[in-house]
C-alpha cells in the first residue's frame, strides 16, 4: 500500500548490526524450568510409592489412579488459559453439579444417552457463556461474579433435587466414566490425553494462545494492538464451562448417581492444579505441560496415600503443603540459596 | 448532606433489608416483631463477625479463603480441650480460641508478607491444610453435646439485659471494628494500601506489615467464631462450616466491599450479612424450601456486584463546557 | 529560545546560607545497573534547586533515597548539619523531607483532609484520630495557600488534577517539611495551573523551605529555580547558580556534548488526501472536529493538556466511541468500533502512555512487534516463529533499536527504545495513517532526535502522520500544519508559515491575540 513496507528490507541489509533471535540456549532454560521441577517431583513420588506398596506399579492400579485426576484435570486445562488471561472461574464445580442434575432429570424423563451427553455439555457451555457475559459485557471482576454464579448454579441444583438423588441412568451411559478404550486405558484417561494435546497446541502454537498470554500480561496494550480482548475472554469462559460440562458427564457416568453436593470443592482443586502447574495467578504465564504434570502429581499423591490407607482429608494437607511450598521454595532459594556457602 | 445520603451504598442496602422485612411481615406480621428481629441478629452474629474480619483483608487487596477452616480447627481444639479437661473455665477457652485463630492467621500473613505469595494461593493452600489438620487432631472423631460441659454450651446463650451473650459479642465486635477502622492510624492505613499501595509506601506505611496485620485480625475473629460456632451448634467435626468462607465473602460483596481493595465500611458489611440473615430466616416463614437459600444468595451477590460496579464507575474528566452543565 | 527570555526575568541575587541537606558520595546499584555512582548534592534553605538530567541519569533513584524508599550502598546524608540515616519512608518523613510526585502519592477514595494528614493525623487523648481537628487544620493549611475553596470532606476522586496537586502541596505544608522534593510537578498541569504552582513555590521559598525541583523543561527551570545540579549516567557532572548560566552549558553537561535541538530539514511534498474527518463529536469530550490529512504530511495537534486531543485520536483509532460525524479513509467511510477495525483499515496509534497502552513489558520484543501482524506471520492461525523474527528484525533494525536480542523483554529497554518497539510494531502492519501521541515524552534527547528523523523519513515515503504534542518546539519543528484545540473544539489551523510560539500558546489558552 505505502512505500514504507517496500523500502524496509533494503534499509535493513545496509545496516551492519544484526539483532540475534535469542541469546540463551533453549535446552539450558528448559532444564531449569518449573516443568523440570514438577517432573522430578513426579519421579520422586513414583519411586517412593513403588517402594511403599508392591501394588503401585501394577498397570491396573496405575489405570485406576488416573480416575483421581482426569475430571479435574480436564477443567484445569481450560482454567489454565482463563487464569493466564487474568480471569478466574470459581463456579466450575457448581456447573458440574447443575449439569449432572439436569442430566439426571432428563434421564428420569427417559432421554437416551446421546441426549444426556448433549444436555451435560450444553449446560456447561451455557453456564460458561453466562459467566462470560457478566464479566466481559458488564465489566465485572470475575472472582466475585463466579462466587455468585457458583452459589446460583449449585443453588439451582439444590432447588431441583433438594435432599433427593437421581440414580436411573441408562446402562450404556456408564461407558464414559467406567469404560475402557483399550486394555487399561480408560475412556477418561484417553479423553484427558487428547484434550491436553489440543489445549497444548491451542495455547502454545496458535495466534489465539499468543493473544491469551498478551491479554494476561497487559490487557490495555493488547486492546490497543488490535487484540479483541473481550471476545477472547468470553471464548475462554465458554471453553471453561464446556470442559466443566464434559467433566459433569464423566463424573455422573462414573458415580451413576447425582446429588446436588456432587463435586463439592472441586473448584479449589482445579485451581490448585493450575497454580501448582506453574500458571501465575496474576496472569500472563503458564504452560499446559505444567498443568498436566500437576494433575498427575495430585493424582499420584492421592492414590499413593490411599494405598497406605491414609484417609482423603489428610491427603488434602499434602496437596495444600505442596501448593504453598512449590511456590515458596523457589522464592526462598533465590533469597537465601546462592549466597550461602556450604 | 441529604443529597449525599442517597449516594451512599449503605442507605440503599439498609432500605433493601427493611423492604425485605416489610414484604415478609406483610403476610406474616409476627416476622417484624422485635423479638424475632433480635433473633435474626443473633442468628447472623457469626456471619457478621467473620465478614468484618474478611472485610479488613479484602480492603488490602487480599482475600482470606481459610476462615472457615480456621474456625473448624479452632473449634475442634477448644471442643477437645473442654471434653478432656472440663475444669478449664470458659474465659480460658476463649483465650485459647483467640490464640489458636491468631496463630493460623499469622501463618497466612507470614507467607503473604515475607514471601510475597498472592493471598489467594496461600489461603487456598491453608484452607485444605487447616481442615486436614482438624482431622489429624481429632482422628476423624466427633465431639458432640454430651461430651461438652454445660458452661461451654450455656455461655453464649446467657441473657444479659434480655439479649444473649452471642449478640453482645457481635455488637462489641462491630463497635471495635468501627473504632479501629475509622479512628486509628492502623485502620486508615488498611484503606490507604488498598486505594494506592505505591502512595502508601511514600506515606511511610509498610504495605507488607499492614497486610500481615489484616490476616492476624481475620485469624483472631475466625478463632473466636470457632468457639462460638461449636458451642452454638454443639458439634465439632471435620465438616464444620465447610465452604462457609464463600458465604462470608458474599456478605462482604453484598455489603459493598470492593474486591479491588480500599472500599468498604463496617455498616455496609453488617448490613450485607443481615441481608443474607433475613433471607435465611424468612424462607421457612414464607414456606419456601430452605434449598432455595443458596440460589437466592448467589443471585444477590451477582446483583450486588452489578450495582457496586455502577456506583464505582469513574466519572471521567469532562472537557466540553456544555456537557459539564448537564 | 524562550529560555533566554526567562533568564532575564528571573534572576534573584542568591546569597549562600548553610546548606540544609547535603548528600556526599551516594552510590546505589541494582542487579546489572549502577544507578548512582558516588553523587553529591547540596540543597539550600529558601532556594529552589533544579535537578536536571536525561532519563536514566539517576534522578528518580535519588528521590527514592531521599524519601527513604531505597537505602544507598555507600555515602552520607546530613540534614541541618547532622549525619542521618533515612532508613524508612517514615524516618525521612520525621526529618521533614517530603516528595510531591505527579499523581502517585494520593488516595482517590479518601477525603482531602485525610490525604493531607495520613501518617501524621492529629490524635485525641485516647490516641484515636481526631477528625474534627483534622478537618480544621486541613482548612487552615489550604487557606494558607489560597486554596480555601477546597472542602476537606470532598473525596479526592471528585477533584481535578490541578486541585489534587494543591492537596499534595498542602500535605507537604502540613507536616511542616523543611525539604520539599517536586518530581516533575507540572507534567499534567495547564499553563494557568502551572502559574499557580509557581506562586506556591514562591510562598514556600519565602517560608525558608528547601526545594528540589525536578523537570525536563528548561523554561520552567529558568523561571523558578535558583540553582541547578546536573546528573549524567549516575554521576553529578555540574552544579551552580542558575542566573548567568546559559542553557547550552547545561545541555552540554546533560548529554556530554553540545547539542542544539535541531529538527530534520525536509521539503514537504503533499500527495492526495488520505484521511478526511467531518463533524466528529463525542457526548462529553469533543465536538465538531473536521480536518483533512494528505499523503506525506505531518499534521500537528497542539493544545493544553485536557483539550481533548488524545480523545479525538482514540476515536479515530476505535477505542473511544463517537456520537456523530464521519471518518473517510481513502474515499471509504470508516466507523471503527475497536482498535482491531482501525488497524485493519490502516490507522495506527502510538499512545502517550507507553507502559500501559504501548508495550507488553513482560513479553519479548519480537512478540510485541508481531502482535498486530499475527494474521500475516502465521499460517492458518498457527504461529510461525521464523516469520515473526524476520518481521521484527526488519522493522526494529530500521529504527536502530538497541537491544541484546529480539527475545529480550520489552520492559527491560530504555524509554526511547520502547518507543522504537511500538513504532516498529505499527510499521509492520503497513499502515496508511500513523498517529503519534506525545511521541517523545519522557525519552532522552538522543532518542528524541532519532524519532524525529524517522518521522521525516516516513512522510518522505508517503505515509500520512498525525502528531499530538504539547512541546512547542516539537510542534513547530515537525508539523506542516498545526491544529489547535481548546476545550474539546478545534480553534484554529495554522500553516507552517503562520505558526509562531506566541500565536499557538495564545490560541490554545483562549487569549485573544
Amino acid at each position: 500500500m505505502t512505500l514504507v513496507a517496500s523500502a524496509a528490507p533494503q534499509t535493513t541489509s545496509s545496516q551492519g548490526r544484526r539483532l540475534p533471535d535469542r541469546l540463551d540456549k533453549p535446552f539450558r532454560s528448559a532444564l531449569l524450568s518449573w516443568e523440570m521441577l514438577l517432573v522430578l517431583i513426579v519421579v520422586a513420588i513414583f519411586v517412593v510409592n513403588s517402594f511403599a506398596s508392591p501394588y503401585f506399579l501394577d498397570p491396573w492400579s496405575l489405570s485406576d489412579l488416573s480416575f483421581n485426576f482426569t475430571e479435574k484435570g480436564l477443567i484445569a486445562l481450560a482454567m489454565a488459559l482463563l487464569i493466564i488471561s487474568g480471569e478466574i472461574d470459581l463456579s466450575v464445580a457448581a456447573i458440574m453439579a447443575l449439569g449432572s442434575t439436569l442430566m439426571g432429570m432428563a434421564a428420569e424423563a427417559g432421554i437416551a444417552t446421546p441426549g444426556l451427553v448433549a444436555i451435560g455439555i450444553g449446560t456447561g457451555l451455557a453456564c460458561g457463556a453466562f459467566n462470560g457475559v457478566l464479566v466481559t459485557k458488564l465489566g465485572l471482576p470475575s472472582i466475585v461474579v463466579t462466587i455468585g454464579t457458583m452459589s446460583l448454579f449449585r443453588g439451582l441444583a439444590f432447588i431441583i433435587l433438594g435432599d433427593q438423588a437421581y440414580k436411573n441412568y441408562p446402562a450404556d451411559f456408564a461407558f464414559f466414566g467406567q469404560g475402557y478404550v483399550a486394555w487399561v486405558f480408560s475412556f477418561e484417561l484417553v479423553l484427558f490425553v487428547v484434550a491436553a494435546l489440543v489445549f497444548w497446541f491451542l495455547l502454545h502454537r496458535t495466534n489465539f494462545g499468543r493473544r491469551v498470554f498478551t491479554i494476561g500480561n497487559n490487557p490495555i496494550a493488547a486492546q490497543f494492538s488490535g487484540v479483541r480482548v473481550e471476545r477472547i475472554k468470553f471464548v475462554l469462559f465458554c471453553l471453561t464451562g464446556l470442559m466443566a460440562g464434559i467433566a459433569s458427564v464423566l463424573i455422573t457416568s462414573r458415580l451413576g448417581s447425582t446429588r446436588p453436593s456432587i463435586a463439592q470443592g472441586y473448584e479449589l482443586e482445579v485451581i490448585t492444579m493450575a497454580v501448582l502447574g506453574g500458571v501465575s495467578i496474576l496472569g500472563g504465564s503458564g504452560s499446559i505441560l505444567g498443568v498436566v504434570l500437576a494433575a498427575v502429581i495430585m493424582g499420584l499423591v492421592t492414590f499413593g496415600l490411599g494405598l497406605l490407607n491414609v484417609p482423603g482429608i489428610v491427603m488434602s494437607i499434602v496437596i495444600g503443603v505442596l501448593l504453598i511450598s512449590v511456590i515458596a521454595l523457589p522464592i526462598l532459594w533465590n533469597r537465601y540459596g546462592p549466597r550461602k556457602a556450604f | 448532606m441529604s443529597a449525599s445520603l442517597f449516594r451512599q451504598r449503605e442507605f440503599w442496602l439498609a432500605l433493601a433489608v427493611l423492604l425485605l422485612i416489610a414484604l415478609v411481615s406483610a403476610r406474616f406480621p409476627g416476622f417484624a416483631n422485635p423479638g424475632n428481629l433480635a433473633q435474626i441478629f443473633n442468628d447472623t452474629s457469626l456471619l457478621t463477625m467473620l465478614a468484618l474480619g474478611q472485610m479488613v483483608v479484602i480492603l488490602t487487596r487480599s482475600i482470606d479463603l481459610s476462615v472457615a477452616s480456621n474456625l473448624c480447627f479452632t473449634g475442634m481444639v477448644v471442643a477437645m480441650l473442654n471434653a478432656n479437661y472440663p475444669a478449664v473455665p470458659v474465659p480460658a477457652l476463649i483465650v485459647v480460641a483467640l490464640g489458636v485463630g491468631l496463630v493460623l492467621g499469622v501463618v497466612n500473613g507470614f507467607f503473604v508478607w515475607r514471601l510475597n505469595i498472592p493471598s489467594i494461593v496461600v489461603t487456598l493452600g491453608t484452607l485444605t491444610i487447616y481442615r486436614g489438620a482438624t482431622f489429624v487432631l481429632s482422628g476423624g472423631a466427633w465431639v458432640n453435646a454430651d461430651r461438652m460441659s454445660p458452661d461451654f454450651i450455656a455461655f453464649q446463650r446467657q441473657l444479659l439485659l434480655g439479649v444473649p451473650v452471642l449478640s453482645w459479642v457481635a455488637l462489641l465486635t462491630i463497635l471495635l471494628f468501627f473504632l479501629f477502622l475509622t479512628r486509628t492510624p492502623q485502620g486508615r492505613s488498611l484503606y490507604a494500601i488498598g486505594v494506592n499501595p505505591t502512595a502508601a509506601v511514600y506515606t511511610g506505611i509498610d504495605v507488607g506489615r499492614t497486610k500481615f496485620m489484616a490476616f492476624c485480625i481475620s485469624g483472631l475473629v475466625s478463632g473466636l467464631c470457632g468457639y462460638l460456632w461449636i458451642s452454638r451448634y454443639v458439634i465439632a467435626s471435620v465438616e464444620v462450616a465447610n465452604g462457609y468462607e464463600l458465604n462470608v465473602i458474599a456478605a462482604c460483596v453484598i455489603g459493598g466491599v470492593s474486591i479491588a481493595g480500599g472500599i468498604g465500611s463496617v455498616l455496609g458489611t453488617v448490613l450485607g450479612a443481615l441481608f443474607l440473615g433475613v433471607i435465611a430466616n424468612a424462607l421457612p416463614v414464607i414456606n419456601v424450601s430452605p434449598f432455595w437459600q443458596m440460589a437466592i444468595s448467589g443471585s444477590a451477590i451477582i446483583l450486588a456486584v452489578v450495582l457496586n460496579a455502577r456506583g464505582e464507575r469513574k466519572t471521567g474528566r469532562i472537557i466540553l463546557k456544555k456537557a459539564e452543565a448537564l | 529560545m524562550n529560555a533566554q527570555a526567562s533568564i532575564s526575568a528571573a534572576a534573584p541575587a542568591v546569597a549562600d546560607p548553610a546548606p540544609r541537606l547535603v548528600l556526599d558520595g551516594i552510590a546505589k546499584s541494582f542487579p546489572g545497573v549502577r544507578a548512582l555512582k558516588s553523587v553529591g548534592l547540596k540543597l539550600y534553605p529558601g532556594q529552589v534547586t533544579a535537578l536536571i538530567g536525561e532519563n536514566g541519569a539517576g534522578k528518580s533513584t535519588l528521590v527514592k533515597i531521599l524519601t527513604g524508599i531505597y537505602q544507598p550502598d555507600a555515602g552520607t546524608i546530613s540534614v541541618g548539619g547532622e549525619a542521618v540515616t533515612l532508613g524508612s519512608a517514615h524516618r525521612a518523613f520525621e526529618l521533614g523531607i517530603t516528595a510531591i510526585h505527579q499523581e502517585t502519592v494520593l488516595f482517590d477514595e479518601l477525603s482531602v483532609a485525610e490525604n493531607i494528614f495520613l501518617g501524621h493525623a492529629p490524635r485525641n487523648r485516647w490516641g484515636m484520630l481526631d477528625w474534627r481537628q483534622m478537618r480544621a487544620r486541613a482548612r487552615e493549611v489550604l487557606g494558607r495557600m489560597h486554596a480555601g475553596h477546597l472542602d476537606p470532606d470532598t473525596r479526592l476522586k471528585d477533584l481535578g488534577i490541578a486541585n489534587k496537586h494543591l492537596v499534595a502541596v498542602a500535605r507537604a505544608l502540613s507536616i511542616d517539611a523543611s525539604v520539599v522534593i517536586m518530581d516533575e510537578p507540572t507534567a499534567a498541569l495547564s499553563a494557568k495551573e502551572i502559574e499557580e504552582l509557581y506562586e506556591l513555590i514562591e510562598l514556600l521559598k519565602a517560608q525558608g523551605k528547601t526545594i528540589l525541583f525536578i523537570s525536563h523543561k528548561f523554561d520552567e527551570i529558568y523561571r523558578i529555580a535558583d540553582r541547578y545540579t546536573v546528573f549524567r549516567d549516575g554521576e553529578m557532572v555540574g552544579e551552580g547558580v542558575l542566573a548567568g548560566t546559559p542553557q547550552s552549558t547545561i545541555v552540554r553537561m546533560m548529554v556530554g556534548r553540545a547539542v542544539d535541538q535541531i529538527f530534520p530539514e525536509r521539503t514537504p511534498r503533499l500527495g492526495a488526501p488520505v484521511l478526511s474527518v467531518q463533524g466528529l463529536s463525542h457526548p462529553t469530550e469533543f465536538e465538531d472536529i473536521g480536518f483533512e490529512l494528505h499523503q506525506g504530511e505531518i499534521l500537528g495537534f497542539y493544545g493544553l493538556v485536557g483539550a481533548g486531543r488524545s480523545e479525538v485520536m482514540q476515536a479515530l483509532f476505535g477505542t473511544t466511541p463517537t456520537s456523530g460525524g464521519t471518518i473517510t479513509l481513502e474515499g471509504k467511510r470508516l466507523t471503527p468500533r475497536s482498535a482491531a477495525e482501525a488497524i485493519e483499515a490502516g490507522i495506527v496509534y502510538v499512545p502517550e502512555e507507553r507502559g500501559r497502552q504501548g508495550i507488553v513489558a513482560d513479553m519479548p520484543i519480537f512478540k510485541n512487534v508481531s502482535l498486530p501482524s499475527l494474521k500475516r506471520t502465521s499460517r492458518s492461525g498457527v504461529l510461525q516463529l521464523k516469520n515473526e523474527f524476520d518481521l521484527a528484525r526488519t522493522y526494529t533494525e530500521r529504527l536502530d533499536l538497541r537491544a541484546a536480542s529480539l527475545s529480550q523483554n520489552a520492559g527491560n529497554l530504555s524509554g526511547g527504545n520502547q518507543q522504537k518497539v511500538v513504532i516498529a510494531k505499527w510499521l509492520a502492519t503497513k499502515p496508511k495513517v500513523i498517529i503519534l501521541d506525545e511521541p517523545t515524552k519522557g525519552i532522552d534527547i538522543g532518542s528524541k532526535a532519532a524519532v524525529h528523523a524517522f518521522m521525516a523519513e516516513l512522510v518522505a515515503e508517503g505515509l500520512a502522520v498525525i502528531m499530538v504534542s504539547s512541546e512547542i518546539p516539537e510542534v513547530m519543528g515537525m508539523s506542516d500544519r498545526v491544529v489547535v484545540m481548546r476545550e474539546g473544539r478545534m480553534v484554529k489551523t495554522f500553516t507552517r508559515e503562520e505558526c509562531s510560539a506566541e500565536s499557538l500558546v495564545q490560541t490554545a489558552a483562549g487569549i485573544a491575540a
